[in-house]
């Protein structure tokens, strides 16, 4: 196993690396120009020539992507071109809205969905097995902005138990308007994540429950929650943790869509307007934080399967 | 998903293309309700976030909103209801030939810093603007300064190269800052009546009382801008108390919401942002005349400003809006009229119609007033091609390699008509006696003289069809009946909160 992490701990890193060349050269393939987005109407050809200059897209590329290898390996994310701020603090704080509202969508998407998706195939010809059926296909229809924007108009417009949006200028350090904040963010991703999750972990179940080796375990004499529990569930895990760790890291960019609704500082708001206003730092840095952490959410993914199932150890052993 | 992105780019370009603006404000809004409370914080909601924290380094419109009159302060002051009014210059005076402006600064006035203002910090603040880096739009709006020369710590005096009747307008959107504070882009150090508190970016911006402010302290304790990236967010967040008035409303359909509810006020203030239909007039076919004035009469700017904007907004026959000096009604000039474009079209030889193409930007309301556009000129045989760009490529393709043949923007500064005098601009207007008068105009010995000159321009270039101006835009501010005393027209997108009470 410590040989296993070892070989996959490199591959993280050399995958980094590879992302690192591709975002950069296809970020450089764009159209436009990056010193536009400094400029107003009015200006002259030698100010885009001084801004060009100035945020250093006047020089050759390889010089470009070697100053910021550079940059990357003391830690720093280089200063924005449209604001001349350094990028790495603004990418923390946008973190501290954006990891939160995606840790605790996830938890509750699988609190949710593992137990319902589990009832969902034990059951499945039951009234109540077919309707959560019938519910996670319409939570996969319904687009995440029209339920975050349903969310606002009960709970904060009609009921004004909870805002419309924001996260308070404070931060975190204002901890109960920041939580209050995140509510209908959270339980709106959550339900869009839930009802997938809810269909993966019911066919993974469904696969299980008709599995010669349940039925062989019920034959010799285990119950059907010791069968399950001891032959079923390790089995249907494997499939999910991987659907799992797919939407851990598409939610994490992918909520910019709630981030607008719900008018959150969150990472993804950060990276459109970087591609809008060709602020190729910024972009970078985005880019390059959240590829890290989907290497990382993919790298315990992997872990994780391997401690589930046995074979797949057994796999790596061979090779 | 689509409705945001729109947002996004609509605020993003803003800041691109507006002429980043300072200055005014002030008047306008009704007094303060009796119950006032003078520590409350005044929570302001708006969709255009400062890209830094300076005018001169590309902070866009967002940073002359929040800190415009606010956190800093000119020589002289644009008010909300467009005059010029002395503000840091306690006087000044103007040689007879008209180039040399002596002015005297205001006693008592320290920056944030506490340091004492003396004429090094206006020498420095206004070379800053006119700075080989410097990114204000405001840049080619002043005339060659020779000499700018300070006697004495009370006394600057500036010696221009040709006479320029705007100088004391222009004077308004220069900040003066301390010339000892180095990079202002994520700080500042100003003299105005609020010193910045926090700045969260991609959230909000707060600013508080300065103690050691030298004029009428604010009658608010203090301002903290919200931004948001979508019309719908801002909305609700006016409904639910988390902000007290949106400072430019974007969202025609939300507005009945608040038209009929007795806790908020719908302003409609006076507006600058004209929305063009802006040909190449470079380029055929719109380089003829007769071209140019078919397609602005076949098009119904009336219907067309009614289904965007229902009752708000207002019709402009030219370049200048009603708050201009040098306004002129000219709704008249090339008029909606079908069958007297069939007949221009068929004088200038295209009885049987063209098409061509539209650079349309991506966010709203183009798309839409580009279908529109085309709709109306299919019905006198004009075959419109929608081209949809982004901002970026409107800025590159269109503003500075000027490749397109017709396009469609909003320009939202006042007193913008004169780039009609500059025959290199993107839409390549070039008729020498507008020019001349543009030039004469600009070196004019009175207002007087230069309102005419200028009136003349405007006569002309709405004549030649120079560009179609479609409507201009309404400035809505909408805010809660708790809230008096705030802007209502948003001159070049300031909003001066120092009035403002909260009862």
């Amino acid at each position: 196993m410590t040989r296993y992490l070892v070989r996959r701990a490199a591959l993280l890193v050399g995958t980094l690396f590879l992302a690192s060349i591709v975002l950069f050269v296809l970020l450089r393939l764009l159209p436009g120009d990056p010193a536009n987005a400094l400029l107003s109407v009015g200006a002259t050809p030698d100010q885009v020539a001084a801004a060009r200059h100035q945020i250093g897209t006047d020089r050759p590329l390889p010089a470009q992507f070697g100053h910021w290898l550079s940059q990357l390996a003391t830690l720093h994310f280089g200063t924005s071109f449209v604001s001349s701020l350094p990028v790495g603090p603004e990418i923390v704080s946008r973190l501290a809205v954006t990891v939160p509202l995606t840790l605790a969508a996830f938890v509750l998407a699988v609190v949710v969905a593992v137990p319902v998706g589990f009832v969902a195939a034990h059951r499945s010809h039951t009234w109540y097995g077919g309707l959560v059926g019938v519910v996670s296909q319409l939570g996969i229809a319904v687009p995440a902005f029209w339920l975050g924007l349903l969310l606002v108009w009960l709970f904060a417009l009609r009921l004004r138990v909870l805002p419309a949006g924001g996260f308070p200028p404070a931060g975190w350090s204002a901890f109960g308007d920041a939580l209050t904040a995140l509510v209908l963010p959270v339980v709106t991703v959550a339900v869009v994540m839930a009802a997938s999750l809810i269909r993966y972990v019911r066919s993974a179940t469904l696969d299980v429950l008709g599995s010669d080796h349940i039925r062989t375990a019920r034959a010799l004499g285990s119950s059907f929650v010791g069968a399950m529990w001891r032959h079923g569930v390790r089995n249907a895990a494997v499939p999910v943790v991987s659907v799992l760790g797919i939407e851990l890291a598409t939610t994490f960019l992918g909520a910019v869509v709630i981030e607008s609704v719900f008018a959150l500082p969150g990472l993804g708001s950060l990276l459109v307007r970087g591609i809008a206003q060709h602020d190729y730092p910024v972009i970078q840095g985005v880019l390059f934080v959240s590829t890290f952490a989907v290497l990382v959410v993919g790298f315990l993914a992997d872990v994780a399967q391997r401690l589930i199932d046995p074979r797949l150890r057994g796999a790596v052993a061979r090779r | 998903m689509k409705k945001q992105r729109i947002a996004l780019l609509g605020a993003a370009l803003a800041t691109a293309v507006a002429l980043a603006a300072c200055g005014s404000a002030g008047g306008g809004a009704a007094t303060a309700g009796a119950s006032a409370d003078p520590n409350a914080v005044v929570q302001v909601g708006s969709l255009y976030e400062p890209q830094n924290l300076d005018n001169t380094a590309g902070g866009g419109q967002g940073i002359t909103e929040a800190f415009n009159g606010n956190v800093y302060e000119g020589l002289f002051r644009l008010t909300d209801d467009g005059k010029v009014e002395p503000l840091l210059a306690a006087a000044h005076t103007v040689s007879p030939d008209g180039l040399v402006y002596t002015f005297t600064l205001r006693d008592g006035v320290t920056f944030h810093s506490g340091k004492q203002l003396t004429s090094a910090d206006v020498k420095y603040s206004i070379e800053k603007v006119l700075a080989p880096d410097s990114k204000s739009a405001r840049k080619s709006s002043f005339p060659e300064i020779k000499q700018i020369a300070t006697p004495d710590p009370k006394t600057v005096t500036i010696t221009l190269a040709t006479r320029s009747i705007s100088f004391v307008y222009n004077l308004s959107y220069v900040w003066i800052v301390n010339d000892q504070a180095g990079n202002l882009q994520a700080k500042e150090d100003g003299t105005g009546p609020y010193k910045l508190d926090s700045w969260k970016r991609g959230s909000s911006l707060s600013l508080t009382k300065s103690p050691s402010y030298w004029g009428t302290p604010a009658t608010n304790g203090g301002v903290v801008f919200h931004y948001f990236t979508d019309g719908s967010a801002l909305d609700n967040a006016l409904l639910t108390n988390a902000v007290d008035v949106v400072t430019s409303e974007q969202n025609p359909d939300a507005l009945a919401q608040f038209t009929d509810n007795p806790a908020y006020k719908v302003n409609d203030g006076k507006s600058t942002t004209k929305l063009l239909l802006a040909f190449n007039d470079r380029v055929a076919p719109f380089n003829d005349v007769k071209v140019r004035k078919a397609v602005s009469a076949a098009i119904d700017d009336k219907k067309l400003l009614q289904s965007i904007w229902g009752d708000h907004g207002t019709l402009i026959g030219s370049m200048v809006p009603p708050s201009d000096p040098w306004h002129t009604d000219l709704t008249g000039v090339n008029a909606y009229n079908v069958d007297e474009a069939r007949k221009l079209l068929a004088d200038a030889g295209h009885a049987g119609g063209f098409s061509f193409t539209l650079d349309t930007p991506n966010y709203d309301p183009h798309p839409t007033v580009a279908a529109f556009v085309k709709s109306e000129l299919a019905k006198v045989g004009i075959t419109v091609n929608i081209n949809v760009i982004t901002p970026d490529q409107w800025y590159t393709k269109v503003y500075q390699n000027k490749d397109f043949t017709a396009t469609l923007q909003e320009h939202v500064n006042d007193r913008d008509v004169v780039w009609y005098g500059d025959p290199s601009f993107y839409w390549g207007y070039d008729n020498p006696q507008v020019t001349d008068w543009i030039k004469q105009a600009e070196q004019a010995s009175s207002e007087a003289d230069q309102t005419e000159l200028l009136k003349k321009a405007d006569r002309q270039i709405a004549e030649d069809a120079a560009s179609d101006w479609l409507y201009l835009y309404p400035q809505i501010v909408v805010a809660s009946t708790k809230l008096s005393g705030y802007p209502v027209n948003g001159l070049n997108s300031q909003f001066f909160a120092y009035g403002i009470s909260k009862g």
